[in-house]
């Protein structure tokens, strides 16, 4: 096969689906209103551990429209079968209204379902609930750990650490946090027999799809989930969380489709968060600054119900740095409260925290600039696997990076530059991220009138999968980006993986790439078998086709076009199916970056604002520059949030969030993101994926938090070990 | 949100007549709403005050200002008057909340507005204040955003209004009608500190409606300003702040006004900071020794300790920023 001419890669395209979204004709989980559609609104628990000892529905009941209060007194007892090959964790899931047991603060006690949402909400607040409570536990810091940890050892740290002529220990806390969308998590349910229809917010079609096949003891092929959709989800909407099953319980009890929206209040113990973490670091190094020894000890909370505990968090400490000796160990605390799940940049952005801080502060203790410190120990191979790297353009990262952001302009002593009552710092962290790459499916129809369908049951929850799908397939059929369209988001369709975990481009874009280049290669070989075409008896691997038109690569005027191919034919369209798997590699595969920050501190007053920030990753190739530099933009924010604004606050004497809520939850506004800018290194990554990516969604937030507090450091001398950086930190 | 009745008052006498019956005035509702939604306000009764003629910003005879109660935070904010005469006015407003939210909230709403505390925003936890007798949550609980001064045993809520600040630095007067007529409070009785009673916020009577805030005239020069500390840049509460006027002729402070946010049950005066200032000459120290006053009285509780600290350097600041120096 001839390879395509580049044309819609590689373009900074807007987004294909931007007007819809603009015009507000985009329509999302809340937005569908099937005919008879009631309201169901959930009843939270106002303890954090305990019993229900009494339910009083009397005063809810009796207001007009109410059709049913729901709770584990009445409600059907539910199979919540197995689910292998779900996003659910080790333990048990919460099972809705299925006993008197309160787990945490926030749980789904009961379920109003009425005509009208308000009146459903008034009657939600109606509901009396009498629980015998008890104290629970969610402070992380008290709570003892369970289970084994999770280990991992290479050579002996202790001996290491004992021997090296330069020792670091520091402990470091990371808040819990919430992705906090902006789009609500909603779910719309309807039941025609024993067939369900769900129109969802989530990241994977199947997800909820298999989760309520399970909980309901249906086949999965009885239902079909839509969601076209998603408003961010940054990882909460991969899981399938028990509002589902409220909503799909809440149709079926009232026999009419029924929507079921969390407030935002609810999104705080309704879905997952970013845990907490404790993260101690023991360091060691020679004077020269090359690590001999370092030590990883972790905690982290999970539910009392099930074990979170994020691989990508581990990774980092075996294999960033060339380091002989490492140990590490995980131990995951549960809690009376509900159990966390990724976020973007998952595991991967904590562990750059702490690692990121302390290799700062080694190079601050060696006298040694930071990126030379990380230069000294930039690794030949992947240490923890004895792998070599598929790609890691990690030392053009720092290389560029420094030259772009100014870095060699820089004052290494701390407190040494001042702008009014503001001190200047600035600071860097590398980042990195696994590149996960899963099989899926895609068909592609080709119309006799030139224009191309793509379908693949992905999601776009906010990365561009729309307009980057687009790309690809355009170039692989040949077509201008206008004749192609892509859809998704549709059990209906061919399979995809969970859109999440940066892989995405990778898995589905080499699907779509490979369902376009069997089409277009149906179409070259029926041209060329086709005595009535000009392309007749032509070699097909000579034929390329640019803007829908089949030509001689070597001779455009030999050739002609789909329309009149598939025309002259008799044919209506043409098919395939794109199916992707990857393969076994003998590699380490990971995307990297630099991240560079200047801070000012105003010391007196405990303000710390963000004035910069660059970014340079290497990400693979990059298939569409514009939504890149969103992805980058939007993850440096969430990182600017992360370093100095969120922190979910637990009143730990009853387990309730005290700021569930955009008021009292900070994330950034404008005035908090200043000058953000990212460069991408060239260059493909072939041993990944047909396309070259690497995914880039999660490695643009990993380093952002600690070259924010590196640079804080260097703008005031003082270390802070907590996130987020508040005023009280620093006065 | 419990259901409630709904009426548009079409003159000042029928807002009365409403009021008088229980009604609750509504203007922009930024506050009322919310917290009808929160199930914390459960009014039978909204009266919409949004058509009666409270909307003018004018000169009083002495050089004072008065500004109607319903004008909106972003037409008080732009008032050219305002701008000229109290710029620590200006400032307070556009500082506060968002640019949605400004168009849409009167300043009559502004100082009636309620305590950010989360405790009396959730309806499930216990609070004084929304329930008189079920306790405090907050004095044990999560108290960064809580107050140091004015507070008693029944509640640490903050006032959370910047405006507020700067009208009680500036002495203003409250502008009142009710059933028995006009009258006028000072704006340091206007707003109550919560003692054992935490649910009487305001010194009104059954419907009285604010009809206008005054400030009273100062000397001129007048020079003033707002400062306000917090986490994020913008669209957030204070930590604290600092409202700043300084009258300063041949050299010599002749005025002082200053009161504190976001540390206070309500806004705080802070006269020990003015006494300390009115006869001297501005200098760096004079500032430090003046701010170091601010903080008389407070008593933080476990989060909001750096309260105290941070208060004194808020209204160091701010006096350096108004009265110059450095």
């Amino acid at each position: 096969m001839s390879p395509q001419p580049q044309a819609a890669v590689g373009a900074p395209l807007s987004r294909v689906d931007g007007r819809l979204k603009v015009t507000g004709r985009a329509k999302y989980a809340a937005d569908h209103e099937p005919e008879g559609v009631v309201h169901a609104v959930v009843v939270d628990s106002s303890v954090g551990r305990g019993r229900i000892t009494g339910i009083d529905t009397r005063a809810a009941e009796a207001q007009p429209g109410v059709l049913k209060v729901i709770h584990h007194r009445n409600a059907p007892e539910l199979p919540y079968g197995p689910n292998p090959g779900s996003l659910n964790l080790p333990g048990e899931r919460l099972r809705v209204f299925q006993d008197d047991q309160v787990r945490f603060h926030g749980q789904p006690v009961a379920a109003v379902v009425a005509t009208t949402l308000e009146a459903a909400q008034h009657a939600a607040s109606l509901v009396k609930i009498d629980y015998d409570a008890e104290r629970p536990a969610t402070d992380l810091t008290e709570a003892p750990a369970a289970g084994e940890p999770r280990t991992y050892a290479r050579g002996d740290a202790e001996a290491a650490l004992r021997d090296a002529p330069v020792r670091l220990e520091m402990t470091y806390r990371l808040a819990r946090t919430h992705h906090n969308a902006m789009e609500l998590h909603a779910t719309v349910a309807q039941w025609e027999g024993e067939r369900l229809t769900l129109w969802d917010k989530t990241q994977w079609v199947q997800s909820p799809r298999d989760e309520l096949a399970a909980n309901f003891g249906i086949p999965a092929a009885n239902i079909r989930v839509i969601s076209p959709f998603v408003g961010g989800a940054f990882g909460n909407a991969a899981r399938a969380w028990p509002h589902l099953t409220i909503a799909a319980l809440a149709a079926r009890e009232t026999g009419r489709p029924a929507k079921l929206v969390l407030t935002r209040r609810q999104l705080y113990f309704g879905v997952g968060y970013r845990p907490s973490y404790e993260y101690k670091v023991r360091l060691g190094s020679d004077r020269r600054g090359r690590l001999t020894a370092m030590t990883h000890d972790l905690r982290s909370e999970t539910s009392g119900y099930e074990t979170f505990a994020e691989r990508g968090v581990i990774v980092p400490g075996q294999m960033l740095y060339t380091t002989p000796n490492v140990s590490q160990t995980h131990r995951t605390v549960p809690l009376d409260v509900n159990t966390p799940t990724p976020m973007r940049g998952p595991g991967y952005s904590t562990a750059a925290f702490p690692i990121e801080s302390a290799m700062d502060q080694l190079a601050a203790e060696l006298g040694m600039d930071p990126i030379e410190l990380r230069r000294r120990n930039e690794p030949e191979n992947d240490q923890s696997s004895g792998r070599p790297f598929s790609t890691r353009r990690l030392r053009e990262c720092y290389t560029v990076g420094a030259r772009e952001f100014g870095w060699d302009r820089r004052n290494p002593k701390p407190r040494s530059t001042r702008d009014g009552d503001w001190l200047i710092g600035t600071g860097m962290a590398t980042a990195l991220y696994d590149t996960l790459r899963a099989p899926g499916q895609a068909s592609v129809r080709l119309d006799a009138d030139g224009a191309a369908l793509v379908e693949s049951s992905t999601s776009d929850m906010g990365p561009g999968t729309y307009t980057s799908m687009t790309q690809v397939a355009a170039d692989a059929l040949g077509l201008a980006v206008r004749n192609v369209t892509f859809r998704l988001g549709d059990t209906n369709m061919p399979t995809a993986p969970l859109h999440g975990g940066s892989l995405t481009m990778a898995s589905v874009g080499s699907t779509v790439q490979d369902g376009c280049d069997k089409l277009r290669q149906q179409a070259i070989e029926l041209a060329v078998e086709d005595a009535r075409s000009p392309l007749y008896g032509v070699d097909a691997g000579d034929v390329v086709v640019r803007g829908g038109r089949l030509h001689v690569r070597d001779n455009p005027a030999r050739g002609e076009t789909y329309r009149q191919l598939l025309t002259r034919n008799n044919r209506e369209y043409l098919e395939a199916t794109g199916s992707w798997t990857p393969g076994q590699s003998r590699s380490s595969m990971f995307a990297y970056g630099a991240v560079f920050a200047e801070v000012a501190v105003d010391a007196r007053l405990g303000l710390v604002r963000v004035r910069r920030m660059l970014g340079v990753f290497d990400a693979g190739r990059i298939i569409s520059p514009k939504l890149a530099d969103s992805q980058a933009i939007g993850a440096m924010t969430g990182g600017i949030g992360a370093a100095l604004l969120e922190h979910t606050v637990t009143d730990h004497r009853d387990g309730r969030i005290v700021n569930a809520n955009l008021a009292d939850y900070l994330v950034p506004v404008n005035a908090d993101v200043p000058d953000l800018k990212a460069i991408y290194v060239d260059g493909r990554d072939d041993e990944a994926d047909p396309l070259g990516v690497k995914g880039l969604g999660e490695v643009v937030l990993v380093g952002v938090a600690p070259a924010i507090a590196n640079a804080v450091f260097h703008a005031t001398g003082r270390r802070v070990r907590e996130l987020p950086i508040t005023a009280e930190s620093l006065l | 949100m419990y259901p409630f009745s709904f009426t548009k008052a079409s003159d000042t006498q029928d807002a009365l007549n409403a009021g008088r019956r229980g009604g609750r005035y509504i203007a922009g509702g930024t506050t009322l709403v919310d917290l009808m939604r929160e199930t914390v306000e459960r009014p039978e009764a909204l009266v919409d005050i949004s058509a009666l003629p409270l909307r003018e910003v004018t000169v009083t005879e002495r050089g004072g200002l008065r500004i109607g109660a319903l004008v909106t935070m972003a037409e008080t904010a732009a008032h050219p008057k305002v701008r000229t005469t109290f710029p620590v006015i200006s400032e307070a407003l556009e500082l506060s909340a968002s640019a949605q939210l400004r168009n849409m909230a009167t300043l009559g709403g502004n100082i009636m507005q309620r305590t950010r505390c989360t405790y009396f925003r959730d309806v499930t936890a216990a609070c004084n204040k929304r329930e008189p007798g079920s306790g405090c949550a907050a004095r044990e609980g999560f108290n960064r955003s809580h107050a140091i001064l004015g507070t008693s045993d029944a509640c640490v809520a903050t006032h959370p209004s910047d405006v507020a600040v700067a009208f009680a630095a500036l002495e203003a007067r409250v502008h009142l009608l009710g059933p028995d007529g006009q009258r006028q409070v000072p704006f340091a009785d206007f707003l109550l500190r919560p003692g054992n009673t935490p649910q009487h916020e305001q010194a009104l009577n059954q419907g009285e409606l604010i009809t206008a805030v005054e400030i009273p005239a100062l000397p001129r020069p007048l020079k003033s300003g707002y400062l306000k500390v917090r986490d994020r840049q913008s669209y957030e509460f204070a930590l604290t702040s600092a409202a700043v006027a300084l009258h300063i002729r041949g050299g010599v402070i002749r005025e002082a006004k200053v009161a504190a946010g976001g540390v206070g049950t309500v806004p705080w005066k802070l006269p020990a900071v003015e006494e300390a200032l009115i006869g001297e000459r501005p200098s760096d120290r004079l500032w430090a020794e003046a701010a170091a006053h601010a903080g008389d009285g407070a008593r933080p509780l476990q989060h909001n300790r750096f309260k105290v600290e941070l208060l004194k350097r808020t209204v160091e600041r701010q006096l350096r920023i108004v009265g110059g120096t450095k």
